[in-house]
């Protein structure tokens, strides 16, 4: 089954919501957006079952947008993309191709991180704004970032007691970025709320977790402070150290990838959020960590580009990099501690899905760095469900190159669904 | 959209989630706090960790069809779900 | 200039295996490898060890071949699972093929037996309805590949086999070989570089065979034996542009490896999605369970085939000292320690045991084609 579209949109968080929504107002263009999950919102906007989320989202497209819900991009070529819904596959032919894939967490490998009650920060978050029941319960929340503040509020939202926030960062730093906020006033703003929401909440600086600690869950973590090793009891640890783009789809449509700042790839674009690929834009967290306004505004200079309305597009370049000035403020705050990247013993598991232990990639580290592939064979690190998205991203974050090559299917995919008729020339 | 609470089945113990809630969240009322969803290649015991669909920690049998993430997938009603252990 | 009993260039399970062979025996031994050890097709391999019985010549290497793998089974690293084959008749007419190949496999010591469509649903309970039979030979075994060129690898260098590792050889000279770092080695030379070999021995034909594995998500217990169509033979011999043929194997890990696929005279390494459907369909019509699971990695890899199929193993006629060990094609994994041993006896002038000469590099360069 092919559908065919003028512009298609891959991911329905506040870019991707933009993007649509821009490229459907205009000149007729018939849209299509596509979101793994069963609402809109990606993750910043998650529904939260609680409140009507969503709100922000439905209003965005109505009727003008076709919506492809629970769809998964498993495959692409120049012109088509094969997706994977609940009950089959589909093909959308595009003319023009808007990136929109958001970020995942950067989990990072600690002693006891395998253990039940352990979960990225925004992870527990997108968990509880889908009815996790977290009411009552003891959580630490850890890690780096202004996320900590936004997944901590939420919890508590939901009956959470958040025993503490540790952030890795000194609160000089701290002080330095919130005195810099000052020129992104709505974001000062966010942060003072958020801080009103979490009065009577510990806040505590120049801490991290060390070690999770547990038999077969977790009951205690013991966390790194200036004043020594401090062990605090807890069912449930929310653990977050920034955010890395997911820059699968825009690696197999053969899109230029950049680093930085930092180790990750983004996927670099022009001023019109083009990509060196002549029909594919990217907008948001793809094109490097910048958070919900950044991501709106890009997705909107996306989809007026997308539909040939440059000189509006380009109206908005002004915010754009406005907003790009926020995120990079943000990156330079948040630096991780290097302690943090040392933090895996020999026998932490560094790949999840097939209990590889960190020590065993220390075989594969020649005096010319490491090699990923031969590591990748020899122990498996990589060849598991997650596709090295976990560890991958972990191993580039201590500084090595990642063990997996991206290729289709970019998700597990049903068999059925790699019969579906695609492509008559390999991607 | 439906705003009615759902039952259904995780180890064939009835469970009832608000509506918009995920499978991941009904396992983790009907089991308790540390519940483990999987066993891990070596047998340990795993819980979705991620949230979002990207670390396959979450996954669990729906209506007989086996490797499914709960996390991304929303509780319905007369769903039969199985953990590993 | 270093000196060596042999220089076996190429660590894929052939050429490792080489090595260890080699080395035991006791010769001075130099390795060379310019990327990963089993870090070409023995890493895309599916690691089953299996006798192909429609070539008597195969057969009889593949069976003594099997026999050297038989002490794997103890090695962790090899990860041997004895899961045998299943072969199946699709038809009735296929059927009568089925007593022939049980006395071919008996002929060399290879136990096999008949199943009726009854027991090869009992056997294999996923199996779709109205197949007519097959043949179940249990000895059959599947190894990991890559690990154990690396312990081949790892025990020559530990009899003092001296590794040059991330060195590619560039040219055979009057004494032996030379490296891109300048590097001279004298000694025989053992060429083991697979779809590569045209580099050094240009005279040699060799084709590479892309074929294309898709490995799923874990659901042991789904299928137990390795499950062959009996096509696939004709499939491997023959000379299709391209072709397919279901192959599925149960891994340790519980995930389920599915091929295959035949394709000459593609030199993309990138999957074609177009045969992998094609490879897949086929596979659904043998195992309906497969369109519900999920594959988590499609990977190709080029297999070195021979004109006649059969890989080239012995001396060089018109070099001074250089032999050969390539072109196994679909059988590298099973056929690479009786290969080894094979050439090792070759060279130290006892009777090898089986016979070598259908192997000799000669017949392709002679213009004597078998058909």
């Amino acid at each position: 089954m092919t559908e065919s579209y003028d512009v298609v949109v891959c991911g329905a968080g506040p870019a991707g919501l933009a993007a649509a929504s821009a490229a459907a107002a205009g000149v007729g263009a018939r849209v299509a957006l596509i979101d793994a999950n069963a609402h809109a919102g990606g993750q910043v906007w998650r529904h939260d079952v609680r409140r009507d989320g969503a709100r922000r989202s439905r209003a965005a497209f109505g009727s003008a947008v076709s919506w492809y819900a629970e769809s998964q991009v498993v495959a692409a070529t120049a012109d088509e993309l094969l997706i994977e819904r609940p009950r089959g596959a589909t093909r959308l032919r595009y003319r023009k191709l808007v990136l929109a894939t958001g970020a995942r967490e950067l989990l990072l490998p600690f002693p006891g991180w395998t253990l039940p009650g352990v979960y990225g920060a925004g992870g527990l978050q997108s968990l509880v704004k889908q009815s996790w029941p977290i009411a009552g319960q003891r959580v630490v929340v850890a890690g780096s970032g202004p996320l900590l503040l936004a997944a901590a509020a939420l919890l508590r939202r939901h009956g959470a007691h958040v025993v503490g926030i540790h952030e890795q960062v000194s609160a000089r730093r701290l002080r330095d970025f919130g005195w810099g906020l000052a020129r992104w006033p709505k974001t000062a703003w966010t942060a003072v709320a958020l801080r009103t929401k979490l009065a009577g909440v510990p806040y505590r600086c120049s801490e991290f977790v060390r070690a999770a600690v547990g038999d077969e869950r977790l009951r205690a973590v013991e966390l790194e402070t200036p004043a020594g090793l401090r062990r605090i009891d807890c069912d449930y640890l929310a653990i977050g150290y920034g955010l890395v783009p997911n820059v699968e789809l825009a690696e197999v449509l053969g899109c230029r990838l950049v680093a930085g700042p930092g180790r990750h790839a983004r996927v670099a674009v022009d001023d019109w959020q083009e990509t060196s690929i002549a029909n594919v834009l990217a907008a948001g967290e793809i094109c490097g960590i910048g958070g919900a306004a950044t991501a709106s505004v890009e997705g909107r200079i996306a989809g007026l580009t997308a539909i040939g309305s440059r000189r509006e597009a380009a109206a908005l370049q002004a915010r754009q990099r406005h907003a790009r000035r926020f995120a990079a403020h943000v990156a330079a705050a948040f630096q991780l501690d290097p302690r943090i990247h040392g933090l895996a013993e020999p026998d932490t598991l560094i790949c999840r899905c097939e209990d590889v232990p960190f020590g065993a990639l220390a075989a594969f580290a020649t005096s010319e760095g490491w090699d990923g592939r031969a590591a990748k064979l020899a122990t498996r690190c990589g060849m598991g469900a997650c596709q090295g998205r976990i560890c991958g991203a972990a191993i580039v974050e201590l500084g090595f190159r990642a063990p997996t090559a991206t290729a289709p299917p970019l998700f597990p995919t049903r068999l059925s669904s790699l019969t579906e008729p695609f492509a008559t020339t390999s991607m | 959209m439906n705003r009615e609470p759902v039952q259904l089945w995780v180890n064939g113990a009835s469970v009832v989630v608000p509506a918009g809630a995920s499978v991941a969240a009904a396992i983790a009322q009907a089991l308790g706090v540390g519940a483990s969803f999987r066993r891990s290649r070596s047998g340990t015991p795993r819980a979705p960790l991620c949230g979002m669909g990207v670390c396959f920690e979450c996954r669990v049998e729906i209506d007989g069809a086996p490797q499914q993430r709960a996390c991304m997938t929303l509780a319905r009603a007369s769903m039969r779900v199985r953990t590993d252990d | 200039m270093k000196r060596f009993d042999l220089i076996v260039v190429g660590l894929g399970i052939v050429g490792a295996a080489c090595a260890d062979a080699a080395s035991a025996a006791g010769l001075k031994v130099a390795a060379i490898e310019s990327q990963r050890i089993g870090g070409g097709a023995t890493a895309a391999a599916m690691g089953h060890l299996v006798a192909l019985d429609d070539d008597p010549e195969e057969l009889a290497l593949a069976r003594y071949s099997q026999r050297l793998w038989e002490p794997f089974a103890a090695l962790p690293e090899a990860e041997f699972s004895r899961c045998g084959t299943l072969w199946i008749a699709r038809e009735a007419s296929e059927e009568t093929a089925i007593a022939a190949k049980i006395a071919r496999l008996a002929a060399v010591g290879i136990a096999a037996r008949a199943l009726d469509a009854r027991e090869l649903r009992r056997l294999e309970p996923e199996l779709a309805p109205g197949l007519a039979g097959g043949l179940l030979v249990p000895g059959d075994a599947v190894v990991y590949p890559p690990n154990v060129a690396r312990w081949l690898a790892a025990r020559a260098q530990e009899r003092g086999a001296t590794l040059h590792l991330q060195r590619r050889a560039t040219a055979l000279t009057a004494s032996g070989l030379a490296l891109d770092d300048g590097t001279q080695l004298a000694g025989r030379v053992l060429v083991a570089t697979g779809c590569a070999l045209g580099d050094l021995l240009p005279e040699l034909p060799m084709r590479s065979r892309k074929g294309h594995l898709v490995i799923t998500d874990r659901y042991p217990g789904t299928v137990r034996h390795q499950i062959l169509e009996l096509g696939y033979a004709a499939s491997a011999h023959g000379n299709d542009q391209a072709s397919v043929a279901f192959n599925v194997q149960p891994r340790p890990t519980g995930q389920l490896l599915i091929g295959s696929s035949r394709e000459f005279d593609s030199v993309d390494a990138t999957a074609s999605l177009p045969m992998v459907r094609r490879m897949l369909l086929r596979a659904f019509e043998f195992l309906p369970a497969l369109r519900a699971l999920q594959a988590l990695r499609i990977w190709t890899g080029f297999r070195p085939t021979t004109d006649d199929g059969k890989p080239y193993l012995g001396p060089m006629p018109g070099r001074r000292d250089v032999w050969v060990a390539a072109g196994h094609e679909g059988l590298g994994v099973t056929t690479a320690l009786g290969s080894a041993q094979l050439l090792v006896d070759l060279m130290q002038e006892r009777e090898p045991a089986i016979d070598a000469r259908p192997y000799f590099p000669a017949r392709a360069v002679d213009g004597a084609r078998p058909s």
